[in-house]
């Protein structure tokens, strides 16, 4: 019950120990889906009880890749698309530690997309936790790889015309070994996808599918965050396994989320062990 | 045959429910309605007050009705409300 | 035989430069190359991975140029020492992480093995078209260190060189070689571990609470680095930052940052420059040269003095930061200074802005087909200096 009480007098969010409080608020807008993100991660990091100082988190530029800046562990902001490779670097040049990449749809799938095909091609130990806005945020407001059809960006102010990508089918076609999607309310699947996703050697992808107050939602006036997150919610249906080339998201049609793919590879650096060893 | 007493099914203590309670970080709330939209209890509602930043914190409605599920402290973006359990009170049959 | 000695093939060994770079990064702890696939840089390779079994170190081809600067710079923040090998249009790609490579002070080495022409150009052929795109290839305000070498011996003691100037100033140093000198071969002496000098990255020893990623030393403004995993916690980001490496987006932390990253090297030019002079003593005219270039001026040097011409030679070992007081000062004694370039004209443009007039500055275009021969430099120097 003391305990409680210094809780009180101090009011210490639990999470606190996790996040660069020197630096909250953070930056990300009222609505915003990221910070649920970072709320899952930081459960999934306290039930996964790994070793805080082994853990980096390596992020690329947008809104989602300011999260490396909140989060109390060794990390690093890097350049637009470039986490992955980044990450690659640190996970091959200390194998024990534990590597988290966590970034945008458009820098991870779109200037990102070739280190995201090789990096799961090769298995690297990493966990990458892609937040899908389907939109360029910090930039202003452009149209990603991920916009569905006809959304309204401000690179596309007629509509949006160009197919978007399927994250979790890139994600398996090239190798990743877990792939799960789910949206930013699914607060507890989410904590436990990471959680699953952390502890499973090998490249392994959650997609968040959250909401952009500012950009996204006001200019196909889908209404506010609260507005965008009801409606993610409420349209999503969980299908475990479901083929991820049936895992297209439409414009503002039903989500499908759960847990897609599973399986067993050896990673790059067993593969690569069993070479040095001869 | 005797009837079995309802405060205690199966020969157990009646369950007692947790109870939480509430502690809002006004600064930090962005005023976003998550914690109030998706609290199981509605225990949760946004004040006419404002925060420094110009935002409506959240406000308890009635913290009795609080269960200490902590969605609200998982699902704010901004971690600015969190739960502690409260001392549960034993209920008399 | 233990690890760091396999690394060590102490004695006298008959290499290629591309050999002997590898050997000298074997030699200077080098444990990661993050690279690229690209001809002529490709033989570096090739050697690193025929060692890397005995010294248990890491290869990894990635998927294009881009990734492996990345990779080689996340390496390097777990303590490695890590290093790219590329040419010109690899080196082009790597721009941009040359430039976070500086901002986050990360110690690495990038090979540049030029050859001729801009785009795909002549991959054959050596070139010397990356000169000034190592010193300003990347975006915005910074500095860089290129060492330039011209022989074997020269790519292995310079390999070492380049990862120690890079450990000692916390940032990407660039080796510009070419196809010439990386396929020269001869005898290349490698010495004992314990012969070797070689600076390690100044590592922050205070209280891990206190850590302060960009805290810097006023006697060198290189701030102390630690490995990631060690407890720090810190961040660290390209974004123009203040001590703490947390993001500030004013003028006051772009001076204590970006500035402040330009003068770790401006400041301490004396130290880190190095050339090599011969006979500028009495000269009228001196060649200034690099590379593989360098050998064949230095010979028609030699032959211009025999046949009268005082004629002295200005090999420069490191092309940035550029020796300018040094050339400043030959200037005002001479009369001119020839540069032998396997290029359209680029560091005699830097000759010629340090010389400010007071020598004349004369380029000569050394055709990658002429290496090995002398004779047009030493027709143009007679023809010149009979004027």
């Amino acid at each position: 019950m003391e305990s409680v009480q210094i809780q009180q007098k101090e009011k210490r969010h639990p999470m606190e120990n996790l996040l660069r409080m020197d630096r909250m608020p953070h930056i990300w807008c009222t609505g915003c889906g990221i910070g649920n993100a970072v709320s899952a991660f930081a459960d999934a990091l306290a039930i996964l009880d790994f070793d805080l100082d082994k853990v980096c988190v390596v992020s690329g530029i947008g809104c989602t890749g300011r999260v490396a800046g909140y989060i109390k562990v060794d990390s690093f902001h890097t350049t637009h698309g470039r986490a992955i490779p980044y990450a690659t670097g640190i996970k091959l040049g200390n194998p024990d530690l534990k590597v988290i990449v966590i970034s945008g749809d458009g820098d991870l799938v779109s200037i990102g997309g070739n280190h995201f095909v090789h990096a799961a091609r090769r298995n690297i130990d990493l966990t990458v936790i892609l937040v899908n806005n389907f939109i360029y945020a910090m930039t202003g407001g452009q149209v990603a790889p991920t916009t569905p059809i006809p959304a309204y960006t401000t690179t596309s102010p007629f509509g949006n015309f160009e197919t978007p990508s399927n994250v979790p089918q890139l994600a398996e076609a090239a190798g990743a070994v877990y792939v799960a999607r789910w949206t930013a309310l699914h607060m507890r699947r989410l904590t436990y996808s990471i959680v699953d996703a952390c502890k499973k050697p090998g490249f392994s992808v959650v997609e968040v599918i959250s909401p952009c107050a500012m950009y996204y939602s006001r200019i196909n006036k889908l209404g506010d965050g609260l507005d965008m997150m009801r409606f993610y919610y409420d349209h999503s249906m969980i299908k475990h396994g479901e083929p991820t080339d049936h895992l297209e998201i439409d414009y503002q049609k039903e989500i499908i989320v759960g847990k897609f793919v599973d399986r067993e590879r050896p990673t790059f650096s067993e593969s690569m062990k069993k070479w040095l060893e001869g | 045959m005797h009837l079995r007493k309802r405060e205690k099914p199966f020969g157990i203590e009646k369950p007692v429910p947790a109870k939480g309670e509430l502690i809002i970080i006004e600064d930090r709330c962005k005023g976003c309605g998550f914690c109030v939209e998706y609290c199981p209890n509605a225990v949760l509602k946004i004040s006419e007050s404002f925060n420094s930043k110009g935002y409506h914190p959240p406000e308890v409605v009635d913290e009795d009705d609080c269960r200490y599920c902590g969605f609200c402290q998982l699902v704010c973006p901004d971690f600015a409300i969190f739960t502690v359990e409260k001392e549960s009170e034993v209920v008399e049959g | 035989m233990n690890e760091i000695d396999k690394a060590f093939l102490t004695g006298t060994h008959h290499l290629t430069g591309s050999q002997a770079c590898a050997e000298g990064a074997l030699s200077a702890g080098c444990r990661f190359l993050g690279y690229y696939p690209v001809f002529p840089s490709f033989d570096i390779v090739v050697r690193f991975a025929e060692r890397i079994r005995e010294v248990q170190g890491v290869l990894i081809q990635m998927e294009d140029e881009i990734s492996a600067m990345a990779a080689v710079l996340g390496a390097s923040w777990t303590g490695k020492r890590a290093m790219t090998v590329t040419t010109g249009t690899g080196f082009a790609q790597m721009a941009e992480h040359i430039g976070l490579g500086v901002m986050l002070e990360t110690p690495c080495v990038i090979v540049d093995v030029q050859r001729e022409g801009a785009s795909e150009g002549n991959p054959c052929s050596p070139g010397a078209g990356d000169m000034m795109q190592a010193r300003w290839g990347s975006h915005g305000d910074y500095e860089i260190i290129a060492l330039s070498p011209n022989s074997p011996q020269e790519m292995y003691d310079m390999t070492i060189k380049a990862f120690s100037l890079s450990e000692k100033y916390r940032t990407p140093v660039a080796l510009m070689t070419d196809t010439a000198v990386s396929n020269m071969k001869e005898q290349v002496k490698i010495p004992d571990l314990k012969d070797i000098k070689i600076d390690t990255r100044k590592y922050y020893k205070g209280k891990k609470e206190k850590y302060l990623p960009f805290k810097y030393d006023l006697n060198d403004l290189v701030p102390p680095m630690v490995d990631i995993g060690k407890g720090y916690r810190f961040h660290v980001t390209g974004l123009t930052h203040d001590e703490r490496g947390y993001p500030v987006m004013d003028d006051a932390c772009q001076e204590l940052n970006v500035h402040r990253l330009i003068q770790k090297i401006r400041l301490f030019a004396d130290e880190i420059v190095d050339f090599e002079e011969e006979k500028t003593g009495d000269a009228d005219v001196v060649v200034v040269s690099y590379g593989a270039t360098s050998n064949d001026a230095i010979k028609a040097v030699h032959q211009c003095r025999k046949e009268g011409i005082k004629a002295g030679s200005f090999r420069l070992k490191t092309v940035w930061p550029f020796p300018e007081k040094k050339i400043a000062k030959l200037a005002k004694k001479i009369k001119r200074f020839v540069i032998p370039e396997m290029n359209y004209g680029q560091i005699c443009l830097e000759v010629e802005r340090c010389a400010r007039g007071d020598a004349e500055t004369q380029f000569v275009f050394h055709a990658p087909s002429k290496v090995g021969e002398s004779d047009h430099i030493t027709k143009l120097i007679q023809k010149a200096m009979k004027k």
